[in-house]
């Protein structure tokens, strides 16, 4: 069996690991990295629950194969914030009740993140449009919209 | 751990790539954004046993307009970079605009123009948009290279006139002719998803008025980018009249596509849908045409 050395740097630490070809980015980061919170729904690129940032930009992990994050940096929802000392982003969607089960928000999270750095000042419509990829199941989408809002006002404060 | 078992090389040239495609042939696969081939591999409909990862090979991605018009899009160029080019948006404004129908946002960041239109699914919108406007695509392989016209290299469902050993590495867009307007109509169940029907109008004008030239192909309406030329061939000499419109898209839709009946809407349900943004689209192409926005 074909394995390759890769290198991959995740949350801004490098790891080295062996991996096999058809090993999926996801399944990298959740079974050899021990990095959970990035979920896994649908694994066809539908549900967005698995999103991260691949360079900087919202990425399916379960579309992409391990070998390719070689010299790569991702972040994961574990990137953004600890549990002492949430992201905005993750503080918003605390206050603003923007999640209910939790299954989507890691994706939610990473793609709001990159989306808002882009769009620091969103209309509803923009935020509907870069949320338009991750499927919730439980909000109804009301309070994830309420939560991209207030994490816009929270990061602008910052600055 | 979905997909079987494959052996994976991400060569650093189009040279080495063409190789590898040459010797394993039927058995691999190339790998641009994996947006698609990834899908079909985690639910294991197709296996294929060597991948031939583009990602790593230098001067695929490029929007670059030509000094007649023109432009050219390289095989690995991402959508999002189309979407937020100007270039692109000033050369091929439908191209452009359609960008935005594609997937979602993280789909886009790596899906790839060149890896959209060698999978030719019949419901995209790339193949329907390069066939209405005309495009030519690329090809090479280590025997040499050939361009084929966009009416040429999709042939069927998920099948093109690529050959085993080639590669896709550009698209060339031509310039629209004075007087053009172009339009794309599309019903979805939710924005972004595949359409259950959509569209595409270009259309010339003469300097009478009279339509010289259109061309309207639908997607998600048959086998492959459903062209319909005799709809387009009627309107050619005629004033773009309302009465002219209703009767291209009215013909079009009964006797030019082949719609699928199937759980996300019914063959009739999916002509009515024709007809309409047939119609539509020809109204607001034509409208263009004129100068009117
Ligand atoms: C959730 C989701 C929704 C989507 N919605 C839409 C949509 O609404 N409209 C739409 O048009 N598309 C949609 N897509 C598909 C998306 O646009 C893909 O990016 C595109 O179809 C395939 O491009 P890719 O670069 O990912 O190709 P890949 O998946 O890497 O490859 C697809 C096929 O093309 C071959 N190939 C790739 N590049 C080349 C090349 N240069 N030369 C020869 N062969 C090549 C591969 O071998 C493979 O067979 C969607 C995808 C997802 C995951
Ligand atoms: S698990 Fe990746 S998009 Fe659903
Ligand atoms: S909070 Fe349960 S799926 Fe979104």
């Amino acid at each position: 069996m074909q394995t390759f050395q890769r290198s991959v740097t995740v949350n801004g630490e490098r790891f080295e690991r062996t991996v096999e070809p058809r090993l999926l980015l996801s399944d990298f980061l959740r079974h050899e990295l021990g990095l959970t919170g990035t979920h896994v729904g649908c694994e066809h690129g539908i549900c967005g629950a698995c999103s991260v940032l691949f360079d900087g930009q919202p990425a399916r992990s379960c579309l992409m194969f391990a070998a390719q994050a070689h010299e790569h940096e991702i972040v994961t929802v574990e990137g953004l914030g600890t549990i002492e000392n949430l992201h905005p982003v993750q503080q918003a969607f605390r206050e603003a009740h923007g999640l209910q089960c939790g299954f989507c928000t890691p994706g939610i999270l990473t793609t709001v993140t990159a989306f808002l750095e882009r769009n620091p000042n969103p209309d509803e419509n923009e935020i509907r449009e870069a949320i338009s990829g991750n499927l919730c199941r439980c909000t109804g989408y009301q309070h994830i919209v309420d939560a991209v809002k207030l994490a816009a006002k929270k990061l602008q404060a910052q600055e | 751990m979905k997909p079987a078992p494959f052996e994976y090389y991400a060569p650093a040239t189009m040279d080495e790539a063409l190789a590898l495609l040459a010797e394993h042939g039927y058995e691999a696969k190339a790998l641009a954004g994996g947006q698609s081939l990834i899908p079909m591999m985690n639910f294991r409909l197709v296996q294929p046993s060597v991948l031939v990862d583009l990602n790593n090979i230098g001067g695929l991605a490029h929007i670059t307009p030509g000094a007649d018009g023109s432009l050219r899009i390289g095989a690995l160029t991402r959508h999002n970079q189309v979407e937020t080019s100007a270039v692109a948006e000033q050369y091929a404004p439908l191209i452009h605009f359609a960008m935005q129908k594609i997937a979602y946002p993280a789909v886009r960041t790596r899906g790839t123009f060149g890896g959209s239109l060698a999978h030719a699914d019949p419901s995209a919108e790339l193949p329907a948009l390069c066939t209405a406007l005309n495009g030519r695509f690329r090809l090479v392989s280590g025997r040499g290279e050939r361009w084929v016209s966009a009416d040429e290299f999709f042939i069927s469902l998920f099948t093109t006139a690529l050959e085993p050993d080639e590669l896709l590495a550009e698209a060339e867009i031509p310039a629209m002719p004075p007087r053009s307007g172009w339009s794309l109509m599309e019903t979805a169940r939710r924005p972004h998803d595949f359409a259950l029907m959509g569209v595409a109008a270009v259309v010339a004008l003469d300097e009478q008025g009279r339509c010289a030239d259109a061309r309207i192909v639908f997607l998600s309406a048959g086998e492959k980018p459903m062209s319909a030329q005799k709809a387009a061939e009627a309107l050619r000499g005629q004033s773009p009249s309302a009465e002219a419109i209703r009767a291209a898209a009215e013909s079009a839709a009964a006797n030019e596509i082949d719609p699928a009946d199937d759980i996300h809407g019914t063959a009739k349900f999916r002509r009515h849908l024709a007809n309409v943004l047939c119609r539509r689209a020809l109204e607001q192409a034509f409208q263009r045409a004129a100068g009117k926005k």
